[in-house]
């Protein structure tokens, strides 16, 4: 009985390839840039300076002032995910797991195929679209009697961002939905059964018996959502430049950390600051993440079957 | 069996290594659009002389080009020969050891100090790239729709905005062609084409690295009240009017005036339907002196760690020499030689541009020395504040103060 536990070198050498990539490709250059954010150009080489990079970012009015507006325009991106693509994800997983829709697999994968485009085509595509020169918008507007509502909207800083949020719910509206489709799909008859029993149908059958089933995945949803939206950056590139105009309506983090990071036409990159902004998008999104994870996720309940 | 086959494979690819005695330069740029021209003039003329030397030409997109090539550098993977960008991009690969010092090349005589000084440290002792070309702003126009109007080249600002309330009031062009989408058309074809007339080009922009003038001064300012005036002239939904639309929209002759710079005239030739004109921006009274922005644009040096160095060096000498110049400013017409061997031009619309060096003073883009240099920087700055004004979200006044109060924050003659 005295026999030691044998060592289980399996566990080792199955998690060994994933570990070792992802420490490769992620692990060490998030820490590398976390250091890099210490350091910063002296009068004699690189020094390292604590965390003076940070107190340039949020103490001098001016890199404070550029920080918020990106945060900021940021936060509206990530609320407008929030309220239109995730309701409309889930919306359209409904209608597509009602059994009487015909032609449902059609409409499952024409709303899914722009999430597969990359985001340089969705950026251009929009362009043209919404362009008052040579787009359809103003004569597709004008054809329905609306063309005094068409707007030069990517050029107008009231406008811009909220635009390209619609752009980018556009493009991503097919990851909610697939998600929820497949929890729909995973709720068990017997229990849909059992609710038809009791009387509960149609739209009740859904508030009542479906969402509290889904909860977990649409809380998946939303961390999904917020960080992908904390880490954007390609689609206002491809649409605004780095510079993100009209006049930095555009910009949010991911813009901002590319202009200080590799520098933008006269503007040498500085990758010192440049790794502080990183530093702080990290902060920003283990924080959310963290808010997530022990003030939601745990509160969640579960059911199982 | 197949062992022997493998020693073979290996020992014939030994064998054939030594018999490849030419070298292969790569030359970085960010002119992707001249690469049929590099590829099928320039190239096979240089070939043609030097048959041990083979060349390629790899450009990178225009605004992606300064971070693909510092990363390039910084990973020893960029090519033999560096087209430089002026000042102090250039010269910050030159201090970082990226570049070498040209300063000893025989063809650095064929350029004059002004057409050096983008390319030199600032004390002008080590020169890094062979100039090749500058280019000039000014306003390109529909002649026949100037002709169909009546109009005539304007001279003075009354009269360039005689002709676009002309063109406005006819309605059957858009009177100019610019948006502000990409905010740099703003700047660049904006306040640093007509800028120059009112800071009387050298000397303002000297005296404000000086920091004897200020970016507040009316000298400074009026440009932008003029740009301020461009709005009413500007093409429906102008906000979100690109760089290309912009150029889309002249070329397909639905506008009469665009604010240009000379590299457009090959494209344009190729595109236009028309016949087309140019003018240098208008002066404020008549008899003035003309001021133009002759902008040195591009450049050519070799990276310090080329392991062809010797081969990069015949081909930057043989960039230096009237010869490259000729064939580059007709093949490129718009890119304007700063060989001091005057060069002759087939193209008319250059032909235009490049005789207001003789009646005009030429000067360059007033941030581009010295003043982009620091956080904020002033030609970023530049952009948004030209747009702004443009699109009347901020006053001249304003983005005046702000401009300077951003250039104060970090340079010292400013403060």
């Amino acid at each position: 009985m005295a026999s030691r536990k044998p060592v289980r070198w399996h566990i080792a050498v199955f998690l060994a390839p994933a570990v070792l990539v992802y420490t490769a490709i992620m692990i060490i250059p998030l820490f590398g840039t976390l250091n890099f954010s210490l350091f910063n150009k002296g009068d004699d080489g690189v020094v390292f300076v604590g965390l003076a990079n940070f107190a340039t970012l949020f103490g001098d009015p001016r890199w404070s002032g550029a920080f918020w507006n990106a945060l900021g325009n940021n936060a509206w991106f990530f609320l407008i995910h929030m309220l239109v693509q995730n309701p409309i994800g889930i919306a359209l997983a409904a209608i597509l797991s009602t059994p009487r829709l015909r032609m449902a697999a059609f409409y499952r994968t024409a709303i899914f195929i722009p999430t597969i485009l990359s985001f340089v085509i969705v950026g251009f595509v929009w362009k043209l679209i919404l362009s008052p020169i040579w787009g359809i918008a103003p004569g597709m507007l004008d054809a329905v009697g609306l063309k005094s509502l068409f707007a030069p909207w990517l050029g107008k800083e009231e406008y811009a961002l909220t635009a390209l949020a619609l752009v980018s719910v556009w493009q991503f509206v097919g990851i909610p939905m697939m998600l929820i489709y497949a929890a729909l799909l995973s709720i068990p008859d017997e229990v849909l059964e059992a609710a038809e029993m009791d009387g509960i149908t149609g739209a009740s059958q859904f508030w009542k018996i479906k969402l509290p089933l889904i909860l977990p995945s649409i809380g998946i949803i939303s961390i999904l959502t917020f960080v992908g939206n904390f880490n954007a950056f390609d689609l206002i590139y491809v649409a605004q430049g780095a510079l993100a105009g009209p006049d930095f309506s555009t910009d949010i983090l991911g813009t901002f950390l590319y202009r200080t990071f590799f520098g933008f036409q006269l503007q040498l990159g500085d990758p010192y600051m440049g790794s502080a902004i990183a530093g702080a998008m990290f902060g920003i999104i283990l924080l959310g993440v963290c808010v997530y994870l022990f003030g939601i996720q745990t509160r969640l309940r579960r059911y199982q079957f | 069996m197949k062992k022997t086959y493998l020693t073979a494979l290996l020992t014939s690819t030994l064998l054939a290594g030594p018999t490849l005695a030419e070298t292969t330069l790569t030359i970085e740029s960010w002119r992707n659009d001249d690469l049929t021209i590099w590829q099928d003039q320039i190239i096979p003329a240089f070939e043609a002389q030097h048959p041990d030397i083979k060349v390629v030409f790899s450009p990178s997109a225009p605004a992606e080009y300064n971070a693909v090539l510092n990363s390039k550098l910084a990973a020893g993977s960029a090519g033999d020969l560096i087209t430089c960008r002026p000042f102090d991009a250039s010269l910050q690969l030159y201090s970082g050891g990226h570049l070498a010092d040209l300063s000893g090349l025989a063809s650095m005589a064929n350029f004059s100090s002004v057409a050096k000084s983008a390319w030199q440290t600032d004390d002008g002792a080590a020169t890094f790239c062979v100039p090749m070309a500058s280019v000039i702003h000014g306003f390109i126009y529909n002649k026949d729709a100037f002709d169909a109007l009546g109009i005539t080249v304007p001279e003075t600002e009354a009269d360039f905005f005689a002709a676009l309330d002309k063109i406005k009031a006819d309605g059957s062009y858009i009177p100019m062609a610019m948006g502000t989408n990409d905010q740099w058309e703003a700047a660049t074809m904006g306040y640093n084409n007509i800028g120059p007339n009112y800071w009387k080009g050298e000397e303002g922009r000297l005296a404000l690295i000086a920091g004897t003038q200020k970016l507040t001064d009316a000298d400074w300012v009026a440009p932008y009240a003029t740009l301020a005036k461009w709005k009413d002239y500007l093409g429906d939904g102008f906000e979100a009017q690109t760089y290309p639309d912009s150029q889309n929209l002249f070329t397909l002759g639905r506008a009469a005036i665009y604010p240009a710079g000379s590299w457009e005239i090959s494209g344009f030739n190729a595109q236009a339907g028309f016949a087309m004109g140019a003018f240098a921006p208008p002066v404020q009274a008549a008899g003035d002196t003309c001021y133009i922005s002759d902008h040195t644009d591009i450049a050519i040096g070799m990276n310090a760690k080329s392991p062809n160095a010797e081969a990069a060096k015949v081909f930057l000498e043989w960039v230096g020499t009237p010869e490259f110049a000729t064939m580059y400013a007709n093949a490129l017409p718009g890119f304007f030689s700063l060989n001091s061997t005057p060069v002759e031009m087939q193209d008319p619309l250059a032909q235009e541009f490049v005789s207001w060096r003789g009646k005009c003073q030429s000067t360059i883009r007033s941030t581009y020395q010295i003043l982009s240099r620091g956080t904020p920087n002033l030609e970023n700055e530049t952009w948004n504040a030209s747009a702004n004004v443009i699109k009347g979200t901020e006053t001249p006044e304003a983005a005046g103060a702000r401009l300077q109060e951003g250039l104060a924050s970090w340079y010292a003659p400013q403060k």
